[in-house]
């Protein structure tokens, strides 16, 4: 492979035009847009980030400004947030799903002077903190939907009409943009990442063109890429998931990302793409497999029994893959049978066909999850790291793969170990610090190590091995650790488990709230012939509770610590949700939220007399209404 | 922009008089309702206008065109498209499907263009599908393109049926019971639909609705039918203040 570390000496808008003078008229970007896929090649990238970046300069973001994008994935966020980069701006993004106090308070303490949103729904919440954000300056939208009553105010700006701005100027002065793009130093932040925090407003971690860049260039010399290689670019654009693939991969390696029609339809699109590589949550490996799975069980016999063995074949022929030993000739043989047969239509079903490799990270997925997408033929790997490193640092070698690990440090990536046992790295993707927060910043980079605040240790091979947040490490009323995450993990890698929380602190035992899993239950259910309409007369069956106690068992009996068994239990009757505050923007457990919120609950857990209890559930629906409803939650103790 | 002028209507099924001389104005650009108690004749009125029903007396003009006798495919020539209360979809054809399928009307060549599919046959079908999938886009329905309409929930099935009938491309819109048996969410959604037709797209709407918390909110005109007589009209406003309609819907005090 040639040399691309002089990629480092560029920043982000610039590795954009050194893009466009090597294959200008190679697809970038593609949009599915009224049923179509629209293709628009790097010359059409950089023109539309010129017009974008000049029309910004022309309503007076300049130097050291900020804009903030609440949007979903199109190609105007990177438009709009490359453009800003480049008239020496900074660019940062908020969750889609973000209540409008939040976006005014985020707005606020970045100081941002230009918001882009793409519909209505998002200018709406943005102009009814209208009043709190007198800083900025013009708010700018993509959909002209529904705008007609804004169309009088002029703090409201359509994209066209900044294009045309910057049309405008660039036909006044046309060295302008170019002059502006050599002003940029690699070095220079150029995002605000905003990290979920689980606790209070968010901090903004300041990214540098070379942090982004750098990250995108390590990997893949790892895994390398084709430039012709597709992304598809589905996760929110907020989360540092996103922007490491569409301005640190897509950038270092020239692969075209894809957009999809809406975030409905992004499994529907992913198929019709077949990207050569993605990255995600567990929950959508999760979810895949449950729809496999469900297909599967709906399909007829011979489908059931060739899938079936098969997939025998496959989890052993997996087992070789993951550890990188050689397979015997007749299970190579079987194998390739079973490719042919089996696995190849199924992951064209799901549009995993030309996909190179998967990669999951922000939370720990189940083991057998890997064996079942490295049986089918998914090469599916584990990645961690934090926003902070441009969200990937360590990461599993093809034929090294172990689910209990994260795998090795990315090239050119040091990873120590502190004496408290906390995961410490350093590289150069490092970001400079937190904005505006001197204090958290010398706490995140002590001794010129980012402290991610996971404890963790190396093991024997050199992987490294995360156990829990070190803050969140519990012990209980006889002193014993133990890491409530690992336990819910290990809950939730039963499929009949959607959601765990474990608690426990300063308690005689470890107690959990369990969250059943709708779809993969609510099928179970149907089968034995159980009725039921909702939730929580799901989670209220007797035969559910039997069938979690049957999971819960088995983790007991694997525990490594006998302080690990869990010894009593209670099934939620509602789903633990973001928009009620139980779970963060990214989908982990607020575990102080939840004991608050649940407290009766909480406190029946650990009173062994108590069998059931009369609870009001409360709930809120999507319009604001809210209800009650009366409902007993049953305690189930475990035997041992 | 044409008003529908309805005058002087009597719609009668052999002794029964499901119309009396109804006079029904809708004025272009706005929202019409047609609210009243079940058996009112609200959707007679509809049946009248779209041509399924022809009045046994009185004339229906829009614009200048003469309705009263119009059949139904003429009356869905000239710019007026109706949502059926009871959905009429072919629920084994897909989404997509069904809404190219009711713009077959637009699509001028003959069998031997198509044939060959070649010329004036593949450029009228690419046009069709270009608007249909505009109108896929503006009813939001592009997660559901491929499915079939049977497997679809009650709620986006009744959207399809909207869409159905923006696929001719009206100037009116009749909408006969478009939230009838959805939750709070797909009505907010329906609202926000009609809404923006009218706004974005400029289409003069007549909705027979029995919510009437809805009507009252988005609607520019309201006309009150009981047993088949006007009996009042004007702003919502007025209308909810007026005596006889008070009387028709709560009964007599």
């Amino acid at each position: 492979m040639q040399d691309r570390n002089h990629l480092l000496q560029h920043t982000i808008p610039q590795l954009l035009r050194w893009r466009v003078n090597e294959t200008g008229d190679k697809v970038a970007l593609r949009e599915k847009d009224f049923g179509r896929w629209n293709s628009y090649t790097w010359n059409h990238y950089y023109d539309a980030v010129r017009k974008t970046g000049l029309g910004l300069k022309e309503i007076g973001f300049g130097k050291g400004d900020k804009v903030a994008i609440i949007s979903d994935n199109i190609p105007e966020t990177l438009y709009v947030a490359i453009g800003a980069q480049a008239v020496g701006g900074f660019s940062s993004a908020i969750y889609q799903t973000s209540l409008p106090e939040e976006i005014g308070d985020i707005i606020n303490y970045l100081d941002v002077k230009v918001v882009f949103c793409n519909d209505q729904e998002q200018v709406d919440k943005v102009a009814e903190v209208r009043e709190k954000i007198p800083q900025v300056r013009k708010l700018i939208y993509e959909d002209p939907r529904g705008m007609r009553s804004y169309q009088s105010d002029d703090w409201f700006l359509f994209i066209e009409d900044l294009y045309a701005l910057g049309e405008q100027l660039h036909a006044d002065n046309p060295e302008l943009f170019e002059s502006l793009v050599d002003e940029g130093q690699p070095d220079d932040v150029c995002h605000f990442c905003l990290t979920s925090g689980t606790t209070g407003l968010p901090k903004g971690a300041m990214l540098t063109h070379r942090n982004y860049i750098n990250m995108g260039l390590q990997l893949t010399e790892v895994d390398p890429l084709e430039e012709t290689d597709e992304y598809l670019s589905f996760l929110p654009f907020a989360w540092i998931g996103e922007q490491m693939n569409s301005f640190g991969v897509a950038m270092a390696t020239g692969i075209a990302v894809n957009f999809p029609e809406s975030v409905e339809t992004s499994m529907e699109d992913l198929k019709e793409i077949g990207p050569h590589f993605m990255f995600g949550a567990p929950r959508i490996y999760e979810t895949i497999r449950s729809q496999i799975w469900l297909k599967i069980d709906e399909s007829y016999l011979l489908n059931k029994l060739i899938y079936k063995y098969f997939m025998k074949i496959g989890e052993e022929a997996a087992g070789y893959r993951m550890s990188g030993h050689s397979m015997p000739i007749k299970l190579r043989l079987l194998a390739w049978l079973g490719k042919q047969v089996i696995y190849r239509p199924l992951v064209n079903q799901i549009g995993f066909l030309r996909l190179r490799r998967a990669y999951t990270g922000g939370a720990a997925l189940g083991p057998e999850l890997f064996t079942f997408y490295q049986a089918i033929g998914v090469n599916l790997k584990q990645i961690y790291g934090q926003t902070e490193i441009v969200g990937i640092a360590y990461m599993h070698r093809d034929g090294d793969i172990r689910p209990d690990t994260v795998g090795k440090p990315l090239p050119r990536t040091e990873c120590r170990i502190s004496e408290e046992g906390e995961i410490l790295s350093r590289s150069d993707s490092v970001t400079p610090g937190y904005y505006n927060l001197p204090e958290k910043t010398e706490e995140l980079l002590q001794g010129g190590w980012l402290h991610s605040g996971d404890a963790g240790y190396i093991d024997e091979d050199g992987h490294l091995v995360v156990i829990d947040r070190i803050s969140d490490v519990m012990h209980t009323e006889a002193g014993d650790m133990f890491s409530p995450m690992f336990l819910e993990n290990r809950l939730k890698f039963s499929p009949y488990i959607k959601e765990a929380v474990i608690f426990g602190d300063q308690q005689e035992y470890v107690s959990a709230l369990i969250n059943v899993d709708p779809i993969v239950v609510g099928k179970w259910a149907e089968d034995k012939g159980l009725s039921f309409s909702t939730f929580m007369e799901l989670s209220g069956l007797p035969e559910v509770a039997e069938l979690i106690q049957g999971a819960v068992k088995e983790i007991n009996d694997n525990a490594e610590k006998n302080h690990f068994r869990i010894r009593r239990f209670a099934l939620l009757y509602k789903l633990l949700d973001m928009d009620d505050g139980e779970l963060t923007k990214t989908g982990k457990i607020r575990r102080k939220f939840v004991q608050e919120k649940y407290r009766d609950i909480y406190e029946a857990l650990y009173d062994r007399q108590v069998s059931e209890k009369a609870v009001e559930a409360f709930y809120q629906y999507q319009d604001g209404q809210t209800t009650t409803v009366e409902t007993t939650i049953k305690f189930y103790t475990m035997e041992n | 922009m044409k008003h529908l002028i309805v005058s002087d209507v009597t719609l009668t099924f052999g002794g029964l008089d499901a119309l009396t001389e109804v006079d029904i104005t809708i004025e272009p650009g706005i929202i019409t309702s047609i609210i009243g108690p079940n058996g009112a004749g609200k959707t007679s009125v509809l049946n009248c206008i779209s041509g399924f029903y022809h009045p046994s007396q009185g004339t229906i003009y829009y614009g200048e065109r003469n309705l009263t006798h119009a059949s139904p495919h003429q009356v869905s020539t000239i710019g007026i498209a109706r949502a059926f209360q009871n959905l009429e979809l072919f629920s084994g054809l897909s989404v997509l499907d069904n809404l190219l399928l009711a713009r077959h009307q637009h699509l001028k060549y003959s069998i031997f263009d198509a044939l060959v599919y070649f010329g004036k046959a593949s450029r009228q079908e690419a046009e069709n599908r270009s608007y249909v999938e505009k109108v896929i886009d503006f009813m939001e329905l592009e997660p559901y393109r491929k499915s079939l309409v049977g497997n679809l929930s009650y709620g986006i099935q009744k959207r399809v049926e909207v869409a159905r009938a923006l696929t001719l491309d009206p100037e009116l819109l009749l909408l006969d019971e478009p939230m009838a048996g959805m939750n709070i969410e797909e009505k907010e959604d329906i609202v926000r639909f009609i809404f923006d037709l009218k706004k974005e797209w400029g289409i003069t709407i007549v909705l027979v609705e029995h919510d009437l918390g809805v009507v009252m909110d988005i609607s520019d005109q309201i006309y009150v039918l009981d047993f088949g007589v006007v009996i009042g009209s004007g702003k919502p406003a007025d209308v909810a203040s007026d005596p006889k309609v008070i009387e028709a819907y709560i009964g007599e005090e």
